[in-house]
């Protein structure tokens, strides 16, 4: 394999076309001293989970020395197998970032041990010790910030009643409704949170319905987990209800009607761990944090905000940020009246039974299955 | 509308190329005017992209390199080929008979459940035999689902294009509903799947290469398919009730026994492209094999005119562009949408290019 030629071909025609004076990236893919590529399965623009990660590689592109490749829209197949080879052969990637979930297993697996000199890091994905070393996941506890956003959405909601539209009933998904339900009834102990499960990742007629209908029953506050909350925030806010973000800040889209909102702080986290790479440093295998570690953070908050509102959610949040506030003690119950959580138990958010969450929290209205 | 069609055609000198070409399924124009509908298209796509500001002679440079240009770039480009090929037979084989069948990714998912189901019902039986009932298994399921359409149309007279791909997303539906329920792996936490089916019986790759032998099982079900419909008396009477319904009922041929067993192929075939993302890629079902491979399909099928044997290169262009989709993203800062707008260039280039069909005299070979 002579992926030399590419880049000698490559240069020639970069000068070639500099002559021109076409404002052409053509810098020499292996000009730059740390190439890393970054592989998204939705579209980067698309006001969520891969907005995120491609508000995180743009961060990267301001650090001197670092060049950064992406592709977009790659499926969870063996394509994204081979644009993490195309980005190691033809690029010269030696740090990859494929950031869907479904990439980790089989997919990045497989090109981490075939290529043991790469580093792979995968965002959401349980790294083990059975796993290649050169291979590690990265996840933030974003349900520290949708427990802030719930307490901001128990106390603006007239009718105690919120919503949420959420892909699936994964663990993941429901930590997310249960941080923000309780974290609402600590504004509200009356306040219930109706959840609809479209069924998959990127639904937006599914979730124009979802919302339009929890409106119709009553619901003025909505937020969301789903890869794109565009579609719930645009139509909740046409419908004149309040909504909080998910994955990235979409005040933009309707800031008359946007709270607050549980975002990723790619932007963060990203340089911090590129740092370590160039310097020889080991980037661990299982990395995680909520807001205290700077994974995650909270919109700030909407002009309609009332001050009382604010009050109560920053008191918490200073907890999390402590780390000496628990969102999940006991005692909790299930929706079904069963004990989930016995009382005098306190799952900090390092706990592994949190990972395998199945139950929804009392005053959810909804069902797992 | 001019006095030519249809009258006795000269064979002025269509030269050795284009009668061995006409050889295979028809005359030369069907070889012809496809590949002048592809350059069109790639000269209009170089004008889309010159239009935001981007040398056409990069982009061109980048989709050689990027899908041929070196032996990595035609593994990535084999590699994507490989389950179009089934999925084109799945349009391509009852388009024969008429009909324009577009569930082939129904049929992909059902046969990846059955055959999913079927290694897991056999947890200690040889690899071999686990990946041979795994085989058969996907292309029944492929085939039933598909069969479901052909049977619709036939008895109850549904059209079958809308009930091939409304079947599609029951099919989605039924593979979430087994991979979220009863088929769930316990320990698949954040991704519902099924259990894998186990590392020692995946069929691995073509050895010496990075391709699967599901490009290798897509070549021998097209060429077989190609067999079928052009060299036996079954195709030839599929060919006669495709081009006149009424005519092969008048010689007495059983058209519903024909649309029903041609309808089970085609599933077949997508189904065997289920199994093999099954036990060649994803070891296991779960939502990732919905990754449009069959809809791809009705692309390769409709670029390649319906023929089996069209089915091959046309999957390998696709799978091509699909591989330089990545370095043109990456190199030319193109959005991955700029390559949707070149299949749809070649896809409406294609479709218009029928129009010259026997408006040309000298390519037309003896018909």
């Amino acid at each position: 394999m002579n992926f030399d030629k590419l880049s000698r071909r490559h240069l020639l025609k970069g000068t070639a076309a500099l002559t021109l004076g076409t404002a052409l990236p053509l810098r020499g893919a292996f000009a730059a001293e740390t190439t890393v590529g970054f592989i998204y399965v939705g579209s980067r623009d698309d006001y969520g989970y891969n907005q995120a990660h491609a508000a995180g590689a743009a961060a990267l592109k301001k650090m001197s020395g670092v060049k950064v490749v992406e592709e977009e829209k790659v499926p969870e197949t063996d394509a994204v197998e081979k644009t993490m080879e195309s980005m190691i052969n033809l690029d010269g990637a030696t740090l990859l970032f494929p950031t869907s979930f479904g990439y980790y297993n089989p997919h990045m697996l497989k090109m981490a041990a075939k290529y043991p000199k790469i580093r792979f890091e995968h965002c959401g994905g349980l790294w083990s010790e059975k796993d290649p070393k050169n291979a590690g996941s990265y996840f933030g506890y974003i349900d520290e910030a949708q427990h802030v956003a719930g307490i901001i959405a128990g106390s603006m909601s007239k009718s105690g009643k919120l919503g949420f539209v959420a892909a699936k009933p994964i663990p993941q998904v429901l930590r997310n409704i249960n941080a923000y339900t309780l974290g609402a009834k600590l504004a509200n102990p009356k306040a219930t949170t109706q959840v609809i499960f479209t069924g998959d990742w990127s639904m937006p007629v599914k979730e124009a319905e979802a919302t339009n209908s929890l409106i119709d029953q009553g619901v003025d506050v909505l937020t969301c987990h789903v890869d794109g909350p565009k579609t719930v925030v645009e139509n909740a806010a046409r419908r004149g209800a309040f909504v909080t973000g998910y994955h990235v800040n979409q005040s933009v889209l309707a800031p008359q009607a946007y709270l607050t909102g549980a975002e990723w702080n790619w932007e963060v986290l990203y340089p911090r761990f590129v740092k370590m790479f160039t310097s020889g440093e080991t980037i661990p295998n299982f990395y995680r944090g909520g807001l205290k570690e700077e994974l995650v953070k909270v919109s700030p908050y909407g002009a309609m905000v009332s001050e009382e509102a604010k009050k109560k959610a920053d008191e918490v949040k200073a907890g999390l940020m402590a780390g000496n506030y628990v969102i999940f003690k006991g005692p909790i119950a299930d929706n079904k009246g069963a004990t989930v959580i016995a009382s005098g138990v306190s799952r900090g958010q390092t706990d592994p039974e949190l990972e395998k969450m199945s139950y929804l929290v009392e005053g959810v209205i909804g069902a797992t299955s | 509308m001019k006095a030519d069609v249809g009258t006795p055609i000269m064979k002025s000198g269509p030269g050795e190329f284009l009668r061995l070409a006409s050889k295979f399924g028809g005359t030369a124009e069907y070889i012809v005017f496809p590949v002048l509908a592809l350059l069109a298209s790639l000269v209009l796509f170089g004008i889309f992209v010159a239009a935001f500001g981007k040398n056409p002679l990069d982009l061109y440079f980048y989709m050689y390199q990027g899908a041929f240009g070196t032996w990595f770039s035609w593994q990535n480009t084999l590699t994507r080929a490989a389950p179009l090929i089934l999925t084109a037979l799945c349009t391509a084989l009852p388009a024969q008979l008429g009909m324009v069948i577009i569930g082939g990714e129904g049929a992909l998912l059902i046969g990846a459940l059955c055959a999913t189901s079927a290694a897991l019902a056999m947890p200690n039986a040889p690899p071999l035999i686990v990946d041979i009932a795994m085989a058969v298994a996907g292309m029944i399921g492929g085939g039933l689902w598909i069969l479901l359409s052909g049977a619709l149309r036939q008895f109850r007279g549904v059209n079958e294009t809308i009930s091939s791909l409304l079947l599609v997303y029951i099919a989605l539906a039924i593979l979430n509903f087994l991979v979220e329920g009863p088929m769930r792996d316990p320990t698949s936490l954040n991704k519902p799947s099924t259990p894998e089916i186990g590392a020692a019986n995946m069929i691995g790759n073509i050895p010496g290469t990075d391709v699967h032998w599901g490009l290798a099982f897509g070549i021998i079900a097209a060429i077989a398919s190609y067999i079928l419909i052009y060299h036996t008396v079954f195709g030839f009477a599929a060919r006669v009730a495709g081009g006149n319904l009424r005519a092969a009922k008048v010689v007495g041929l059983s058209v519903g026994k024909l649309i029903l067993i041609v309808c089970f192929l085609a599933g077949a075939a997508a189904g065997l492209a289920g199994m093999m993302e099954v036990a060649a890629v994803q070891g296991r079902t779960n939502a990732n094999l919905a990754a449009g491979y069959g809809f791809a399909g009705i692309l390769v099928a409709f670029l390649a005119r319906q023929n089996p044997l069209a089915v091959i290169p046309v999957a390998v262009l696709l799978g091509g562009i699909g591989a330089s989709g990545g370095l043109l993203q990456r190199r030319l800062g193109l959005p991955d949408a700029s390559v949707l707008v070149l299949e749809g260039m070649m896809f409406v280039m294609v479709l218009a290019s029928d129009t010259l069909y026997g408006r040309l005299s000298f390519l037309k070979g003896k018909s």
